[in-house]
């Protein structure tokens, strides 16, 4: 893989992180409301994966899509007005948190309903096959929504008419306070797929790198016209199920050994070989966690200065897209009926 | 012994009683066990009657609604909690083309001592898809009993009376509700369990409403009285059977009628209660009968427009007076 490819998966890792973290922030302060599902820990998969698409592919997620819709492109002021329920939010504050969408950038939504992104796919899959286009479509879904029938029902037509679809299962090991041994008899979901005849691997979501590697492989098979994927990515959320939950349920020695396997920290990692210097890091945009900081600085890569510039860099664009959501303007009743109707044409109905 | 607690302690307590006092009573849902109940409802009810009895399940709706079906045809007691009725979308084959059926196309031959209990209603900013009141749709089948509890003293009762009934019983119960306090007597004598409550007397026009908009409309009502408008309010407490006798005496006794649901307006629940009682009251009535109900819109996810999406206690009362002044223009 090039370097600047990784740089930019860890930059987009890195921005994931702090648009989150500032999130739960904007949410404490009351700025953001309803239901917050948010991503640390899980960034590897979204990086991995979505760096191994191309613009053409269609994303279909769930509640927990932020940082899937932040590496897509859509700009982070937008998903931030959208957050906070305003007019210049990509979904126009009518959808909230859960519910992101830019058709330009083929984000075709973030579903709550669990188990709706898989006959979604199965749709726009549908068309493509149909069509013969040379795309795919990417649908993420939990470890808990392998339980949900439509699960079964969308995985047999896929395989069966040989659809053009990446199913990425995000496996965090928990559906809200429920760890998968108490909610699956078969806890390798990869096992699943196999049901269906379509090829399957359970991958490292911890690792960016293995990520990338396999959601390629398996995009390249697609575009072969070989029908459906199914990836397993074995992840860890480092929050509660959303910003309600505390999470208490979960032992705090497991939440302690998977924060040893961070995800930014095992893709730091792998940028080491590379000896990437303090302008390559700028240059891949943004942050410095702690942790970043700390071990570059260890290893004498980048001076407490240049750490300093980067962080501020970052730090500069998450607060544009808080001023940007706190400066947008509500959205209208009129808006919400327009949004009720917008394919209502000139016929005449009654 | 009275006491304040809140509506989701009434609704713990409730399935405490019972499940001590029979053991062919169970719980399944998600996160019910361990967790404790995404709103606290079954908290503790785990670590006393383990597994089998509270158990979490997949999120696998149409399945475990299903299994409570089968379960009560072999005479168990199973209380199924789907979390939101959001998700009870996916279980209504389970819920119409079987709990009532099944009794009624053996021609009785099987009991359905089967409760389902979920909350529905707007909450605070869970956009469209979170936001569902779909009592219209559950009313629509029939055979299927539904209680709406609003406080913590019906909440008690209703759902002891629900899991001792032979029926399928829905308990619609509202997510801002479990943290409302209000006083729980348990030793006071249990109405029967579709019985609408008058919660607040008046002479000059009649709400009806139920659930989370009951109590909005006994505030209003307090408030109106300040300006002179005597409104009765009545809480149905029940959406099927509807207790009419009660609807139609309170009717002729004001003349005047105003609904009040959280739903929206097009086919909704107040739809039924106006026919209805149009027919029933048609020569009592000074004035057309009112509905005031939520928006013909999914819920915005926008908070602003979300609150003015739904009734509220200012909008109730603008409606009472609007409805009021109708009948001073006759
Ligand atoms: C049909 C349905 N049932 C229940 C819920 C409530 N709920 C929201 S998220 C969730 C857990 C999902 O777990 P998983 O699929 O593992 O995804 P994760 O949140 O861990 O990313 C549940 C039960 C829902 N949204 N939809
Ligand atoms: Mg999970």
């Amino acid at each position: 893989m090039d370097r600047s490819r990784l740089l930019a998966m860890l930059h987009d890792m890195l921005l994931a992180r702090k648009f989150e973290e500032r999130a739960a922030e904007e949410y404490t302060k009351g700025n953001i409301a309803g239901f917050l599902h948010l991503y640390p820990g899980e960034e590897a998969v979204a990086a991995g994966v979505m760096h191994a698409s191309e613009p053409g592919d269609y994303i279909v997620s769930t509640y927990r899509e932020h940082v899937h819709a932040l590496i897509r492109g859509i700009e982070p002021k937008r998903i931030m007005a959208e957050l906070f329920g305003r007019k210049d939010g990509c979904s126009g504050g009518m959808g909230g948190s859960m519910h992101l969408f830019d058709r330009a950038r083929r984000f075709m939504g973030g579903y709550a309903i669990v188990g709706e992104t898989y006959p979604v796919s199965l749709g726009i899959a549908y068309a493509i096959a149909m069509r013969e286009l040379p795309e795919a479509v990417i649908c993420f879904f939990g470890d808990g929504a392998v339980n949900q029938g439509t699960f079964h029902e969308s995985l047999n037509m896929a395989a069966l008419w040989r659809l053009p679809i990446l199913f990425v299962c995000e496996n965090n090991h928990y559906q809200i306070g429920t760890e998968i041994h108490r909610h699956s008899a078969v806890a390798e979901v990869y096992k699943r797929a196999c049901g269906y005849r379509i090829p399957s691997r359970r991958v490292d979501g911890m690792d960016v790198l293995a990520v990338h590697q396999a959601a390629t492989a398996a995009l390249e098979q697609i575009r072969a016209g070989t029908g459906p994927q199914f990836l397993e990515m074995e992840t860890y959320r480092f929050r509660g199920h959303s910003m309600a939950d505390p999470g208490n349920y979960r032992p705090s020695v497991e939440v302690k050994a998977h924060q040893q396997d961070d995800p930014l920290l095992v893709a730091i990692e792998e940028t080491l070989p590379y000896y990437p210097s303090s302008e390559e890091i700028q240059a891949a945009g943004h942050d410095v966690i702690k942790q970043l900081s700390d071990h570059m600085n260890n290893e004498g890569h980048l001076d407490q200065a240049g750490f300093d510039s980067v962080a501020k860099q970052i730090d500069d664009i998450i607060e544009d897209a808080v001023q940007f959501a706190l400066n947008s303007p509500d959205p209208t009743m009129q808006d919400a009926w327009d949004a009720l109707y917008c394919n209502r044409g000139e016929e005449v109905l009654i | 012994m009275s006491k304040e607690i809140f509506y989701w302690q009434a609704l713990n307590q409730a399935l405490d009683a019972e499940m001590s006092k029979d053991d062919t009573v169970f719980i399944l849902g998600e996160d019910v066990g361990l967790y404790g109940g995404s709103y606290r409802v079954t908290e503790g009810l785990h670590a006393k009657y383990g597994d089998w009895r509270v158990r979490d399940t997949p999120i696998s709706e149409g399945s475990f609604t299903g299994l409570g079906v089968g379960a009560a045809m072999v005479e168990m007691r199973p209380i199924v909690e789907i979390m939101t009725i959001n998700f009870s979308l996916l279980a209504l084959d389970a819920i119409t083309n079987m709990a009532t059926k099944v009794p009624f196309m053996s021609s009785g031959q099987f009991p359905m001592p089967l409760v389902i209990r979920m909350p529905g209603g707007v909450a605070k900013q869970l956009a469209a898809q979170h936001s569902q009141r779909l009592e219209q749709t559950l009313m629509n089948i029939p055979g299927v009993r539904i209680a709406v509890p609003a406080t913590p003293q019906d909440a008690w009762w209703q759902t002891r009376q629900a899991i001792r009934s032979n029926e399928a019983i829905i308990i619609l119960e509202h997510e801002l509700l479990y943290f409302s306090k209000g006083i729980l007597d348990k030793t006071a004598p249990a109405p029967p369990m579709h019985r609408a409550m008058i919660r607040r007397e008046g002479r000059n026009l009649t709400i009806i409403s139920y659930s989370r908009m009951s109590l909005l409309a006994e505030q209003a009502a307090t408030q109106l009285a300040d300006e002179g408008i005597d409104a009765e309010v009545i809480d149905l407490r029940s959406l099927n059977p509807i207790d009419w006798d009660r609807c139609v005496a309170s009717v002729e006794k004001t003349h005047r009628l105003l609904i009040v649901e959280e739903d929206s307006l097009f086919a909704g629940a107040g739809a039924e209660i106006a026919a209805t009682l149009g027919e029933r009251c048609f020569y009592s009535l000074d004035a057309p009968i009112s509905r005031h109900a939520g928006l013909d819109l999914p819920t915005p996810y926008n908070g602003k427009l979300e609150a003015a999406s739904i009734p509220t206690v200012t909008s109730i009362k603008q409606a009472a007076r609007a409805l009021t002044q109708t009948e001073n223009a006759k």
